[in-house]
């Protein structure tokens, strides 16, 4: 095999700094793929933006060569002219970024985008370059490529963004395509799908690509080379067989284990006395809509964005809700919380301890109220936004028992202390600000707060999705460990079915606004009777370069509710009623 | 088609602050107790002139100052009938100046159309200063481009106005043979148009233009510098970069019209605030803008004469916001088709 790109000895840093990227050598042979792995802070972003020269200002490329086997010969793109290089940019070597929401311009029509890299590299005139972005429009899967064409990025859904994002970065037909984390901000049928047509595409036009990612399940679908890194070094490299089937690093075989799976044999349920009539949260046919008014001149328009909601938070026990974007899960959290009010009919009540009066969540007295946010708490998706910059730790974790006269100061500095080792931290932190912590002691630091008030329920919102994978196994854990020493109930919100997988008791998916399928996780994980949850079973990437992600499973079930099987097929608000198939086991399908 | 219903839409939306905002001019202006003509009536009264206290009296009916202040409102806007028939706004008739003992309209009439000259040749100067230093300052951020461009701005802003006047007449007039206040040459005053006048004017309005524009300019650059920082830093400079455009190119086309939007929302924002600045720099360089008639008319309580400048001022920025609208939603698909992502 040819080599096309070799990169060898990189070194990247800044300032007066030690280097973030420290001797980095692999190679790229025509046509292959290779994945960069790594946690963030690894090194791999920069690696990759270093063969186009797109490195943030202050970053200097301190050693190393870069040479690239071109048509045009070989030359070495770190020292070859800013002119040259842009020739070669989006021509021969491409890229497609990470947030396909951010990386449009969304004041351009996508097809005037697309159609730019064509204008740039050759000189073809504006109907021939329009023909060919049609043409790549329809291989990228846009049913109507006109109208895509003639689209604003604001119009169109994270895949189908990323699917002109690809077919920019493919319109040139360049020999090399870097995908900085294509699909980290996609749901996991989108990041199938997606997946899956990257890998037709390269089979077709023989380009290779450098996969930047995170994902074990990603590489071993999609790579034939993985190189691993990890602090701005490479920790290992070689095939995929070779790394996915025995790691020979210390490193790959920690992200390996910390990598969420769902699992293989079904794990005997967690023992529980909670027989099932325990109630401590109980929202009863919960249907919200919205209606939008976007200006004067334009009608209002009604989304429910969900319908018909039934579920029972058992005490001591986790309930997870699983579904993608726009599935109505977030909804149904915050009128659990009492933040949204549901359509009339529906109601949400709160079972203090086993035998107290039920409160209605959504008629609730002011001492009511006082009462139920004493006990029901939240922790939220991202750790960054959700602590204020300007409290120290101690002054964050302290708040909420000022605010409910609870204890005296010092008292509350003790019980701020006391949660702080809870959650794994050292109390002599109570003085710093939350920059002083990296993204996972600041989801601990969250934690530690909704536990202050002694809680009875949490309400977690995708508690995980912001954090690398080793850190996301550690707070998974952490979770479990609270539950169980101080007895909590949790709701728990998340799009990814493996993290539900470890954690729930009971999980519900639902698409489109309703529940498609009800069921404890080993039954719902070995047997998934509806075409979705198996799609979103099937689309989960695993690290097994032997199990590669069905994509036929994902496209019966990840389409529209009107697509699916006529057995469970819908269109619109007439759903059918949720069945009981088997004990405990619900599937929303027709008789 | 949905662009002609929304600026139908926004023109009627205009029609009717403008409405509520005639309401507010009149009782503002009537909230000092007293009124022009009956301070008038009291100091001719006290010093004996019996004559001036019958025409005063007389301008008093004629101008329905002696009935209830709505009933006054209604009138002045030519809502409702008043001594001399539907005669108000609506009508055309702007009211009587009882400090200048002339129709409004015959006072304003030229200053009206000078003040629009003046302040759209300043906005325009803003524009075309603030548009190439804010994208210069942000492109070039930190070097001694950005560094020049940041003192000349803070330069623009810290200066007192009519500072900048005296010193640039003075050395206008030294080096460049640049003309001493007013508009124009004052045997053109009262005269029809002219070429010549026309030069005269042009002439005169150069240093008005520099002197009420450098401020704006200033804050108009900063803001731009700052909107195209942030710009810069957005994934799709990154993806355009990573397609082979060249610097400038890129520059212009993708971050530079995402800045754009609050640039063009300014339009607006602008226009009130040249009018209200400019009423010193109209004192100190003799402008005939209606600036120094607003100063006078308020001093006096002479209230048609201020209603009808606060009127026109409000009617200016009305138009500017109307038309920042109109260009907003041209400009932005966003905006146009209503979406709240992006």
């Amino acid at each position: 095999m040819r080599t096309l790109l070799d990169i060898d000895g990189l070194t990247i840093g800044f300032g007066a700094g030690e280097p973030v990227v420290r001797d980095v050598s692999f190679t790229v042979g025509a046509g292959e793929t290779v994945a960069l792995v790594g946690e963030s802070g690894s090194g791999k972003t920069l690696t990759c933006r270093s063969v186009l020269r797109i490195l943030p200002e202050a970053a200097q490329l301190r050693e190393g060569t870069i040479s690239y086997a071109g048509k045009d010969g070989t030359v070495d793109l770190l020292s070859l002219s800013e002119r040259k290089m842009r020739s070669i940019r989006g021509d021969r070597i491409s890229m497609i970024f990470q947030e396909p929401m951010r990386s449009l311009s969304p004041l351009h029509r996508l097809g005037h985008q697309v159609a730019e890299v064509l204008r740039l590299h050759r000189s073809i005139g504006p109907t021939e370059a329009k023909r060919r972005v049609l043409e790549k429009f329809e291989k990228v899967g846009f049913v109507d490529p006109a109208r895509a064409y003639a689209s604003y990025p604001f119009e169109m859904s994270g895949g189908m963004r990323q699917r002109a994002m690809i077919a920019m970065a493919m319109i040139a037909q360049p020999e090399v395509m870097i995908a900085d984390e294509p699909t980290t901000a996609l749901d996991v049928t989108t990041q199938a799908q997606v997946l899956g047509l990257m890998r037709d595409l390269q089979a077709e036009t023989g380009m290779a690509m450098i996969l930047v990612t995170h994902d074990l399940g990603v590489v071993a679908n999609m790579a034939q080379k993985v190189v691993v890194m990890n602090k701005g070094r490479v920790m290992e490299r070689g095939t995929a067989e070779q790394v996915l089937g025995s790691p020979a690093h210390g490193y790959t075989e920690k992200l390996f284990a910390a990598a969420p799976k769902i699992p293989n044999v079904a794990e005997p349920p967690r023992i529980s006395t909670n027989t099932g009539d325990d109630v401590i949260l109980d929202l009863r046919d919960i249907t919200k809509s919205f209606t939008m008014r976007a200006g004067g001149w334009r009608k209002p328009t009604v989304i429910t964005a969900c319908r018909d909601v039934n579920l029972k938070v058992l005490r001591g026990k986790t309930l997870a809700v699983v579904g993608e974007s726009g599935s109505g899960k977030t909804t149904c959290a915050r009128v659990a919380l009492g933040a949204e009010k549901p359509d009339p009919g529906g109601e949400v009540l709160f079972h203090p301890s086993t035998d107290a009066t039920p409160l209605p969540v959504h008629a609730m007295t002011n001492a009511q109220r006082l009462q139920f946010q004493r006990q029901a708490q939240m922790v939220f998706q991202d750790p960054y936004s959700s602590l204020s910059p300007r409290m120290r730790v101690m002054e964050a974790l302290c708040e909420p028992m000022q605010i409910h006269q609870i204890g005296n100061p010092a008292e509350r500095r003790e019980k701020a202390a006391a949660m702080l080792e809870w959650v794994g931290l050292n109390p002599n932190m109570l003085q710093r600000y939350p920059h002083a912590f990296s993204g996972g002691q600041r989801q601990r630091l969250s934690i530690a707060r909704a536990l202050t008030l002694d809680p009875r329920l949490l309400i977690c919102d995708e508690p995980t999705s912001a954090l690398d994978v080793s850190v996301q196994d550690q707070i998974l854990t952490l979770l479990e460990e609270i539950r169980d020493r101080a007895d909590l109930s949790y709701l728990f919100i998340s799009h990814d079915l493996a993290v539900v997988a470890r954690i729930a008791d009971e999980v519900a998916v639902m698409r489109a606004g309703v529940i498609v399928e009800q069921a404890p996780p080993a039954q719902l994980f070995h047997n998934p009777r509806h075409p979705y949850t198996k799609a979103l079973i099937a689309a989960q990437p695993k690290p097994d370069i032997s199990r590669p992600i069905d994509l036929a499973l994902v496209a019966r079930g990840a389409g529209s509710p009107t697509t699916w099987p006529e057995m469970f097929r819908f269109d619109g608000p007439d759903a059918p009623a949720l069945r009981t198939l088997e004990p405990g086991h619900m599937v929303r399908c027709h008789a | 088609m949905m662009f002609l219903r929304y600026a139908v839409y926004r023109f009627f939306t205009m029609l009717l602050t403008l409405f509520v905002v005639s309401i507010m001019v009149f009782a503002i202006i009537n909230l000092p107790p007293g009124d022009y003509l009956s301070n008038q009536i009291a100091e001719l009264r006290a010093t004996g002139q019996a004559e001036g206290v019958a025409k005063a009296e007389f301008l008093r009916t004629e101008y329905a100052l002696d009935r209830p202040i709505w009933e006054q409102y209604l009138i002045w806007a030519g809502f409702s009938s008043g001594p001399n028939g539907f005669s108000g706004l609506l009508q055309g008739d702007f009211g009587w100046s009882f400090e200048f003992d002339r129709p409004v309209s015959e006072i304003v009439g030229d200053a009206l159309w000078l003040t629009v000259l003046v302040n759209l040749a300043a906005v325009l100067f803003v524009y075309m200063i603030a548009l190439p230093l804010g994208v210069l300052a942000a492109a070039k951020s930190e070097t001694w481009v950005d560094y020049t461009a940041g003192f000349i701005g803070y330069l623009g802003l810290a200066t007192p106005n009519f500072l900048l006047a005296l010193i640039l007449f003075y050395y206008g007039h030294k080096y460049f043979d640049l003309p001493i206040g007013g508009l124009m040459n004052p045997i053109y005053e009262g005269e029809p148009m002219s070429w010549p006048k026309v030069k005269s004017i042009l002439l005169h309005l150069i240093i008005p233009t520099f002197v009420i524009g450098t401020a704006g300019a200033a804050a108009m650059m900063q803001r731009l510098r700052a909107n195209m920082l942030d710009e810069l830093s957005k994934p799709y400079v990154e993806t355009a970069k990573a397609k082979g455009m060249a610097p400038a190119r890129l520059l212009a086309k993708y971050p530079l019209r995402m800045a754009f939007n609050p640039f063009v929302a300014d339009i607006g924002n602008l226009l009130p605030a040249m009018v209200s600045g400019s009423v010193l720099v109209s004192v100190v360089l003799g402008l005939q803008t209606i600036g120094p008639f607003l100063l006078a008319a308020l001093k006096s309580q002479d209230q048609f004469l201020a209603a009808f400048i606060l009127m026109f001022v409000a009617l200016l920025t009305l138009i500017g916001t109307m038309i920042s609208d109109l260009l907003l939603v041209l400009l932005d698909p966003r905006i146009r088709y209503g979406a709240r992502g992006g």
